[in-house]
């Protein structure tokens, strides 16, 4: 790029690094106290805890049920991502291969779940699931959590299927595919990747959506992070190293997956869709 | 007309050199340029010559070397310190601006008045060809005027050297002669010193006053278009110039200029000597395609694969007894499969000596 | 009519919808389309219904009730003060990090790094700040060894335990956004200007912010809508009883500590319409300032 040599140039880039230091050491040294916490027997007026134990780790899993938990966790988030894969992707398929009247209204429709926050429309669709009689149960925490996953999927596959050459399809038909072998040999490959990176996505943000859940969710439906929530609400009952220990619990599940999607996606497609260029 | 070209003696390039990431993109390159020439880099894409253009403009350091603008050392200076103007491979018009802040940009950056602005805004929209485009946005505009807007704004502001990387490559085979006349008016009605970065041999033939032929980030050959047409230093150059046909022999003659070399089946063909050539040697002849023909007692043997009709005449395709593919010209339908001799006109191919 | 002539018939309805872009795989839209439609514009509309329907008084009950009672109406003036200072320091640090960062060959460990605090989301980051900015934590305890404060900060239970989880949740998001929009901008535009004899801030000034505007402004709706939108940290580090008492407290009492539905949608309306409100005039903003005289000119 172009090289700047003045006294300002060279004093600028140094604020900056300063600043993301100060942000990057700070939010390390966040994670890494929850971390040590969790391992000290006693921590209490010192730079580190005097003694070392994983004690914790055992009373949280007693005491949270963290077992039952996880359970459900797993099985909500399971579920979320695969009927927003069922639900999201032939949608996206359909929105990007086809142009129909008020197609325009249907994408504006797709896109408010994600710009309105979750706490603002959680509420009138809690009350909505509450007089159905499903929210408190896996289903509604199951169903609240569509909500936005659902449109995600859509707007992360319809840039990516766009680019798939629509001749490719017409060239599988020419020498004689069926719909099914289409799909099946032709269309699943190529959608594949996308899928994949999609649903990671889905899955990352399902486990981290606090919101929703805690909205929804009676005592037996109750997700990691808002069983974390109540628990951190309600400290004083329980050692603060034992809510660490379900913090760091919490952190592994979610980082993991956060690691293996990050093979697949770019950080940046995390907040923003794509890459997209702003034009005049 | 008050637009001028910026005033100096000479550009000097220093043993110039680049490395990206241990590679050297650019080595040794040296130059001298005298105010008003036009000069082309020409060469294949990863020659260097945009590497070299980036150098001069300030986006790029050089790893070696030095450039002087007169006796005044220029490499270290920022580009805006510059004052060069440089028209972009895709234009890089502010999308964001009309055709006439565009173009005012380099003079409003340089504090000047506004009217003034306007004024010398208002003159070179009309050196450019431009009147009544004035107010548009760029994505309202045609490439070809995309492409003057983007002249006009680059010599606005009278800079000493103009740099052109690549300018005619986003535009369709009409435009682009229309666009290469264009730019050729515009340089012989200013003089403003031109360095002009392209691939194309056939534009930098017809703009430049020299060439400077790029390979692998080492100036081949530095030379007038009529002189490197006709006598590249090297096969590369040459290859580059067109003489698409490689011949193989054996230095067999040499009479002043002229070389002869013994070919596959014993005959001889001659051509101009390039480069020290020793008898016995082994050395390569390069000829254009229109300089070969069929001949009854052509000394290269071949037998022709396929000819397309050209009008004018017919382009044969052969391959020599020794492998080489071979491409002439006849002015009779040629038979595929035929056995064929063929003949080179000593006085336009050239011998190289072969290089190991 | 003769089952030949209804059949050609049926034949040229469904080839007229599908010339309109209406065929089979057309449908396969209506699932996600049921989707929202049921769990988000129903009760969207139902609770705008409900909140009409107050458990006494008249239609707009509800919302003389919010508006009439401080405990309830200054919920907005707090979370606006909240959510307005960290959205604009958070675009304020975001845009010339991002025009530093921009230019790094490897953004990618940086930009996982900051990736990790939106994953793990905003309970986590409350639940560690507890710790870590508290009178005992790291953080304060840096302080005092460099002898910067004589006592430790208070920086959790109070207004900037929640204003920081909004700063370390929010800002990577505001950043990433802006980065992405400014990697959207062609380089050659910027060489164009610096050969033109603009420098850096110049280049910044007359090019690059005039071209990432639009961008902006919608990473400020977003940024914003979401820090508005605050609840578990205005909770957990604030002092929800005091100077953190977000609307979405407000509402989320009223809905299940009070079991007022029908208030706790009129609040829900009221959230989303400020949010509404912001957005739209930002938005507006952003036209007016574009289509001015930023295009170009001198400065």
């Amino acid at each position: 790029m172009i090289r700047d040599t003045t006294w300002g140039a060279k004093l600028w880039p140094a604020a900056v690094w300063a600043v993301i230091g100060f942000f990057v050491v700070n939010l390390l040294a966040l994670i890494a106290t929850v971390i040590v916490s969790s391992f000290g027997r006693r921590w209490l007026g010192t730079w580190l805890p005097a003694e070392w134990t994983t004690r914790w780790y055992v009373s949280a899993w007693n005491e949270f049920q963290l077992a039952d938990i996880l359970v459900v966790t797993f099985q909500v988030v399971g579920l979320v991502v695969l009927i927003s894969g069922l639900i999201g992707v032939p949608a996206a398929y359909a929105l990007a291969r086809r142009n129909f009247p008020g197609k325009k209204l249907v994408m504006i429709l797709f896109l408010l779940p994600l710009l309105v926050p979750p706490i603002t429309f959680g509420i009138p669709l809690a009350t909505v699931l509450y007089r159905a009689e499903l929210a408190g149960s896996l289903s509604g925490v199951v169903l609240a959590n569509l909500v936005p996953t659902v449109p995600f999927v859509i707007l992360v596959m319809i840039p990516f299927i766009e680019q798939i050459d629509e001749r490719i399809e017409q060239a599988a038909r020419v020498f004689g595919a069926s719909t099914l072998q289409l799909f099946v040999h032709v269309l699943l490959p190529l959608l594949l990747p996308g899928i994949l990176a999609a649903l990671l996505l889905v899955l990352v943000r399902t486990i981290a959506m606090f919101e929703l859940t805690f909205l929804t969710a009676g005592p037996t439906s109750q997700t990691l992070v808002v069983s974390l929530y109540y628990a951190v609400f309600a400290s004083g009952v329980r050692a603060v190293q034992s809510i660490d220990a379900m913090a760091v619990i919490y952190m592994v599940t979610s980082l993991i997956w956060l690691l293996i999607a990050l093979r697949f996606v770019n950080p940046t497609q995390i907040v923003a869709r794509a890459k997209q260029t702003p034009r005049a | 007309m008050s637009i001028h070209a910026g005033q100096f003696r000479e550009l000097r390039l220093e043993r110039l050199g680049r490395t990206f990431g241990g590679v050297a993109a650019l080595r040794d390159v040296s130059l001298s340029i005298a105010q008003g020439e036009f000069i082309a880099l020409l060469g294949p894409s990863g020659c260097g010559k945009s590497t070299t253009l980036n150098i001069l403009a300030g986006l790029l350091a050089a790893t070696s070397g030095s450039i002087f603008l007169d006796e005044r050392r220029i490499d270290s200076l920022r580009p805006e310190q510059r004052g060069f103007g440089m028209v972009f491979q895709n234009y890089a018009l502010f999308p964001h601006m009309s055709v006439a802040k565009n173009i005012g940009f380099g003079l409003a950056m340089r504090g000047i008045a506004r009217d003034e602005i306007a004024r010398r805004v208002g003159e070179t929209v009309a050196l450019v060809h431009l009147q009544g485009q004035e107010h548009k946005l760029p994505g309202q505009l045609s490439g070809g005027q995309q492409q003057r807007v983007a002249i006009a704004r680059a010599i606005i502001i009278e800079p000493p050297l103009v740099l052109m990387d690549e300018p005619l490559s986003n535009l369709d085979a009409k435009l682009r002669l229309e666009m290469r006349a264009e730019i050729k008016r515009i340089h012989q009605t200013l003089g403003a010193t031109t360095i002009y970065v392209t691939h194309d041999q056939e534009e930098a033939l017809s703009l430049a006053d020299r060439i400077v032929v790029l390979k692998d980030g080492v100036v081949r050959q530095v030379g007038a278009p009529d002189a490197l047409y006709a006598r590249p230093d090297h096969l590369d150059v040459a290859a580059f110039m067109g003489f698409r046909n490689v011949i193989s022999g054996t230095v067999s003659r040499q009479d002043g200029d002229l070389a002869g070399l013994t070919v596959a089946g014993g005959k001889q063909v001659s051509g101009q000597a390039r480069g020290r050539l020793a008898m016995s040697q082994k050395a390569v002849m390069a000829v254009r395609p229109e300089d070969m023909t069929p001949s009854p007692d052509g000394p290269i043997r071949a037998k022709i694969i396929s000819s397309e009709f050209r009008g004018r005449e017919f382009v044969g395709f052969a391959m020599s007894e020794e492998g080489a593919a071979l491409a002439f010209v006849s002015d009779h339908p040629l038979t595929n499969g035929a056995r064929i001799q063929l003949a080179a006109d000593p006085m336009r191919a050239v011998v190289f000596p072969e290089v190991s | 009519m003769v089952p030949a002539s209804q059949s050609a018939e049926r034949r040229s309805i469904l080839a007229l919808l599908s010339g309109h872009g209406l065929d089979g795989l057309t449908l396969l839209v209506v699932p996600a389309l049921l989707l929202v439609l049921g769990l988000f514009i129903y009760p969207f509309a139902y609770g705008l219904w409900l909140s009409l329907t107050p458990k006494a008084g008249g239609i707009l009950a509800n919302y003389a009730t919010f508006f009439s009672d401080p405990f309830l109406y200054e919920t907005i003036a707090k979370t606006l003060w909240l959510s307005l200072p960290v959205t604009l320091l958070n675009l304020v640090m975001a845009v010339p990090i991002a025009l530093r960062v921009r230019l790094m060959r490897r953004q990618r460990l940086l930009t996982t790094i900051l990736v990790i605090p939106i994953t793990l989301g905003t309970v986590l980051v409350a639940e560690g700040m507890i710790t870590y900015f508290g009178p005992q934590g790291w953080f304060n305890r840096v302080l005092l060894w460099l002898h910067l404060t004589s006592g430790p900060v208070k920086l959790t239970y109070n207004y900037w335990g929640v204003f920081l989880s909004l700063l370390i949740t929010g800002f990577p998001f505001t950043f990433l956004l802006t980065l992405s929009y400014l990697s959207g901008v062609e380089a050659a535009l910027e060489q164009a200007a610096a050969t033109l004899g603009a420098g850096s801030w110049q280049r910044f000034r007359h090019v690059l912010f005039p071209l990432i505007l639009p961008g902006l402004a919608i990473t400020f709706c977003l940024s914003f809508v979401q820090a508005f939108s605050v609840f578990p940290s205005a909770v957990l580090l604030g002092a929800p009883a005091g100077p953190t008492r977000v609307i979405s407290i407000a509402a989320y009492q009223a809905a299940f500590e009070q079991f007022d539905y029908s208030l706790a949608s009129a609040i829900a309306i009221i959230m989303a319409v400020i949010q509404l409100g912001i957005v739209v005039a930002v938005l507006a903003a952003r036209t007016l300032i574009y289509r001015g005289p930023a295009g170009g000119g001198k400065g």
